[in-house]
């Protein structure tokens, strides 16, 4: 087997070594009626090539975002990623090193880390980011949790204009921590009337921007409200590149950001891996969830970088820890990190530019068809139509098209208006797609 | 460049290491932080100019600058290259990180994973155009159910410790739907991994700690005792096998009929199956539920610290309760469901889990077959009793016998040398190792827990036994300043981890007297 550097004398003479007679002795321990003498009911082991081309055919089952016209955002986003990124998180260096528990060889995790941290901080306007969750979704259910911690109220208030995964994912961490979560009526145009929802025994309100629907949010009444009832304001967004284009929460009085940064550096990959971002304010920075990297200096002065303020983690205060986090996303921050780096701020506010643009266009187009009405006053990349038939049906018969239409909200809100169809442009689109989409989503409705 | 005719001929010279103007040092080259080299003005990325049309955002259009310094193409390649080369891999040498299972990642499975069919596609377009995907995702579920015994596995959880929250979300929603609310102790032995009791608290249960017994394993008087208190308190038991000592419980059957007896669940945490893979079978051993690290047994890449994947296996007691999305196989094909039902506990994440990782351990597990994935078991099962067979004469193996895929020391062998573990480690690092996994399990002194894993080859392990075996007795000579000064090889000197703490820095910012992109 070509994984197995071992040969039989090997074997033969460690086993002597051991001072054991077989393999089978090493498993001693293992009660009798629990070894398996045979082996499991499986395939035996194939060359490199049989196994590449069995997948090979897989993946060709499935129609990928970039072999037609593609539409989808709601919570991943297609955009174009320079070949530099992807070739240089495959260094062995990065990919195969493990979390930087020995700072003094693992400087380069660390600094990029480092560069990570800053990097998310001034995205969101906030004061410090840590060192990535696993997704968005996950980064807004432990930030509700934390909230609980630093203001020992136990109600959440969430937007209705919340991904409705993220709301199911906080949910579900809540109801095992005696959070209390308000029922949503998951609509566009609704977010402002949740201060409404927000009294003295709230922890925390929870608001997306821009919204799933594409909506964008302004979040400082929202704060202000908060802050009067002593409640933090969580600020989420799914879409990285938007805040490039958008007041950042942090310049609203947002506590804590959370939010998907999948679209800076990280392919669609079907949902995963994407990479987590949280960021607070430097108050609450002890009661953060998930790694941390902080400089400090060597024996010889020199500045460095280390794993920081690990007495709030499970390895160091199990129960009482901030989290059970232990893995994070390392190697999609680096990846964010090393695409954030090569757009800097004019890159990004450039792509930002772009994406609006084609959205702008695009809503146009789609708005003009018969039987489709756009929803949105505002929005960044991606926005919401209300289309005469059913969506689900609107969106298989554009796949039968051979287009990617769209994601309809009953997709991720079973119980959701119907007709309502999230659209998204990034750059990615050719003015082609918009034509083709425009073409076939006439046909459909007609 | 022809250099014919002027070959270098080294002569001796007294080296002092000499000061460096740039402070690089030959291949080891000094790098600054993006923050000080980059600008605002520059890119590394060429897109078209915006038309400038007007604009949707509304009020709340963004006013100033981010703060994002950018880099061209080149010094984005070097900088990352550079800072690359600071690190420590397993591509590198051993990395005999105990517990954290640091194998050979096979680059197949990289390949693999950047198929267009798997990674460019969107978690929610239209299940008619992602059959592939799924497909896979119920090869990989039928591949570890079939290791596991189990009949049922939920793909999504993110990471082990996501694993674990999923396994003690079904357990509790089981013991909710029975009716059984006052379940809400469990039972950790005192050895397991932080992640184990806050997983329980962050489930909403009670951690009840057992001690272990003399050998290393839960003590079973301890833990009969523990349950008789208060039986109908007991919602389950949170066990790592092999545990976190590389043992195997050897009563673990009995254990799991303990915490039945009692109405009770058993949790297996699984970041060591990679000792039992095609020997033993979870199932057969009373487990209900068990995550298993993709990023450990099947060799999806560590990544500097993620991301992971946690697929938990679950028990015909558990398997209603699974999380959503889950996949299903159809006449017409294979299907998600997305929605909760009615005793599904719920949703974890966004979407489906971690996709890139479950292309690349499916096509590990594929590579190496039923019969290779129990060569590996018993390969690195081997090479870890091979490690402390080596070196139980200079070092002190924590317990006695054999040990499973890796090998606990405690710090007896450096009683009254003034060396420590920590120093052991750094002076390690010198040897051209990285540490073993250091003061964990709690339950061992000044613990030093090595697992070679089936990677290594017998000369590896034969260079990596002399050293530390080279270490162990310069410990014992009284060489302790070689230690404390440890490491001086590596590209940074030992860092102050209490300063970092003390005074948290976590972000760059601008210095008084400078401004990012001044010229």
């Amino acid at each position: 087997m070509r994984y197995l550097p071992l040969t039989d004398s090997d074997r033969a003479q460690m086993l002597d070594v051991v001072g054991v007679s077989s393999i089978d002795d090493l498993f001693q321990d293992v009660p009798k009626s629990a070894r398996l003498s045979d082996l499991v009911d499986l395939p035996k082991h194939q060359s490199e090539q049989a196994v590449e081309r069995h997948m090979g055919k897989l993946s060709a089952k499935s129609v990928s975002a970039g072999s037609v016209p593609f539409f989808c955002g709601a919570g991943a986003y297609r955009h174009h990623i320079p070949a530099t990124v992807d070739h240089l998180i495959q260094r062995s260096e990065f990919l195969t090193a493990y979390t930087p528990y020995q700072p003094e060889v693992s400087q380069g995790t660390l600094m990029t880390l480092f560069e990570f941290q800053s990097q998310v901080a001034a995205l969101t306007g906030m004061d410090v980011a840590n060192a990535s969750m696993y997704d968005g979704s996950t980064a807004c259910a432990e930030a509700v949790v934390m909230a609980k911690r630093v203001t020992r109220k136990t109600k959440a208030v969430l937007a209705p204009g919340l991904h409705p995964h993220y709301a199911a994912a906080t949910q579900t961490l809540a109801s095992t921590l005696n959070i209390q979560i308000n029922e949503r009526d998951c609509r566009p145009g609704r977010d402002d009337h949740m201060i409404d929802h927000i009294d003295d025994d709230t922890a925390c309100v929870v608001v997306q921007s821009p919204n799933v629907f594409g909506e964008i949010i302004d979040l400082r009444p929202i704060a202000e409200k908060a802050h009067a009832h002593k409640a933090l304001l969580i600020a989420v967004f799914t879409e990285p590149v938007a805040l490039a284009a958008i007041t950042p929460p942090g310049e609203q009085g947002a506590d804590i950001v959370v939010g998907e940064g999948q679209g800076i550096g990280v392919g669609l990959n079907f949902g995963g891996p994407h990479v987590g971002l949280f960021a607070c304010t430097q108050k609450l920075v002890r009661q953060m969830p998930g790694r941390v990297c902080g400089e400090t200096v060597d024996a010889n002065g020199e500045r460095g970088f280390v794993l920081t303020l690990s007495t709030r983690e499970q390895h160091i205060r199990r129960e009482k820890a901030t989290s059970n986090i232990c893995t994070n996303s390392g190697l999609c921050a680096l990846a964010f990190t090393i695409h954030m780096t090569l757009l800097g701020e004019a890159g990004i506010t450039r792509l930002a530019a772009l994406n609006h643009e084609a959205a702008c266009d695009l809503a146009d187009r789609l708005s003009a068809i018969d039987g489709v009405e756009l929803v949105n006053d505002t929005f960044f990349n991606e926005f919401t139509l209300k289309l005469s038939k059913p969506a689900a049906e609107v969106v298989d018969a554009l796949a039968e098209k051979n287009i990617l239409g769209g994601v309809p909200l009953t997709r991720i809100q079973p119980d959701g208006d119907a007709h309502l169809l999230l659209v998204c442009a990034t750059e990615t689109n050719h003015t082609d797609d918009f034509a083709a989409f425009e073409t076939a989503l006439k046909e459909v409705l007609s | 460049m022809n250099n014919q005719g002027r070959p270098t001929s080294p002569t001796a010279l007294n080296a002092v290491a000499p000061h460096t103007v740039s402070g690089s040092k030959a291949l080891d080259q000094a790098v600054k932080l993006i923050f000080e080299v980059g600008d605002l003005e520059t890119t590394g990325i060429d897109l078209p100019e915006p038309k400038g049309g007007k604009s949707r955002l509304g009020a709340n259009a963004r006013q100033g600058t981010i703060g994002l310094p950018g880099l061209s193409e080149p010094e984005t390649m070097r900088h990352y290259v550079r800072l690359s080369q600071k690190n420590y891999a397993i591509d590198l040498g051993v990395y005999p990180l105990g517990s954290c299972t640091m194998k050979h990642n096979p680059r197949l499975n990289e390949k693999v994973a950047r198929m267009p069919g798997f990674a460019d596609v969107h978690p929610l377009q239209p299940i008619s155009t992602v059959q592939g995907a799924l497909e896979l995702m119920s090869e990989l579920s039928h591949w570890l159910m079939t290791l596991c015994n189990m009949p049922a596995v939920a793909l999504t959880p993110k990471a082990g410790a996501h694993g674990e929250l999923c396994g003690m979300m079904a357990i509790r929603a089981r013991l909710d739907a029975d009716g059984q609310t006052q379940r809400r102790r469990v039972l950790v032995p005192e050895s397991a991994h932080g992640t184990n009791p806050a997983t329980a608290v962050q489930c909403g249960f009670t951690v009840d700690e057992i001690p272990a017994s003399g050998d290393g394993r839960v003590n079973l008087d301890a833990l009969k005792e523990k349950i008789a208190s208060d039986p109908d308190t007991v919602a389950g038991i949170m066990l790592t096998n092999p545990n976190t000592c590389g043992l195997f419980e050897r009563d673990i059957i009995e254990i799991a009929d303990l915490i039945h007896a009692a109405g009770g669940y058993f949790y297996c945490d699984g970041a060591n199956f990679n000792a039992l893979v095609g020997r033993v079978r979870p199932g057969d051993l009373g487990v209900d539920a068990m995550h298993i690290n993709l990023h450990k047994t099947f060799s999806t890449p560590h990544g500097g610290g993620g991301p992971g994947s946690g697929p938990t296996v679950l028990s015909d007691a558990l398997k209603d309760y699974a999380p959503v999305p889950y996949v299903v196989e159809t006449k017409e094909g294979y299907d998600l469901v997305e929605a909760v039902d009615s005793d599904s506990f719920g949703r974890m994440c966004a979407f489906h889990g971690q996709m890139g990782m479950y292309t690349r351990a499916l096509t590990y597990m594929m590579s190496h077959g039923s019969d290779g994935l129990r060569q590996a078991t018993e390969d690195a099962v081997l090479n870890a009793n091979y490690v402390q067979a080596s070196l139980s004469d200079v070092m002190t193996p924590a317990f006695g016998g054999v040990c499973m895929h890796e090998a606990l020391f405690d710090d007896r062998f450096l009683k009254d040398t003034g060396v420590e573990t920590l120093d052991f480690a750094k002076a390690m690092i010198d040897e051209g190792y990285h540490p073993m996994t250091m003061y964990f399990p709690l339950v061992v002194h000044g613990a030093m827990l090595i697992e070679p894993t089936e990677s290594e080859s017998k000369q590896e392990l034969d260079r990596f036994i002399g050293s530390m075996r080279h270490l162990a007795e310069k410990a014992k000579a009284g060489e302790t300043e070689m230690f404390k000064q440890a490491p001086v090889y590596a590209p940074m000197r030992r860092l102050d981890e209490t300063q970092a703490a003390r005074k948290p820095v976590l972000r760059w910012s601008e210095p008084e007297d400078g401004k990012l992109a001044a010229e």
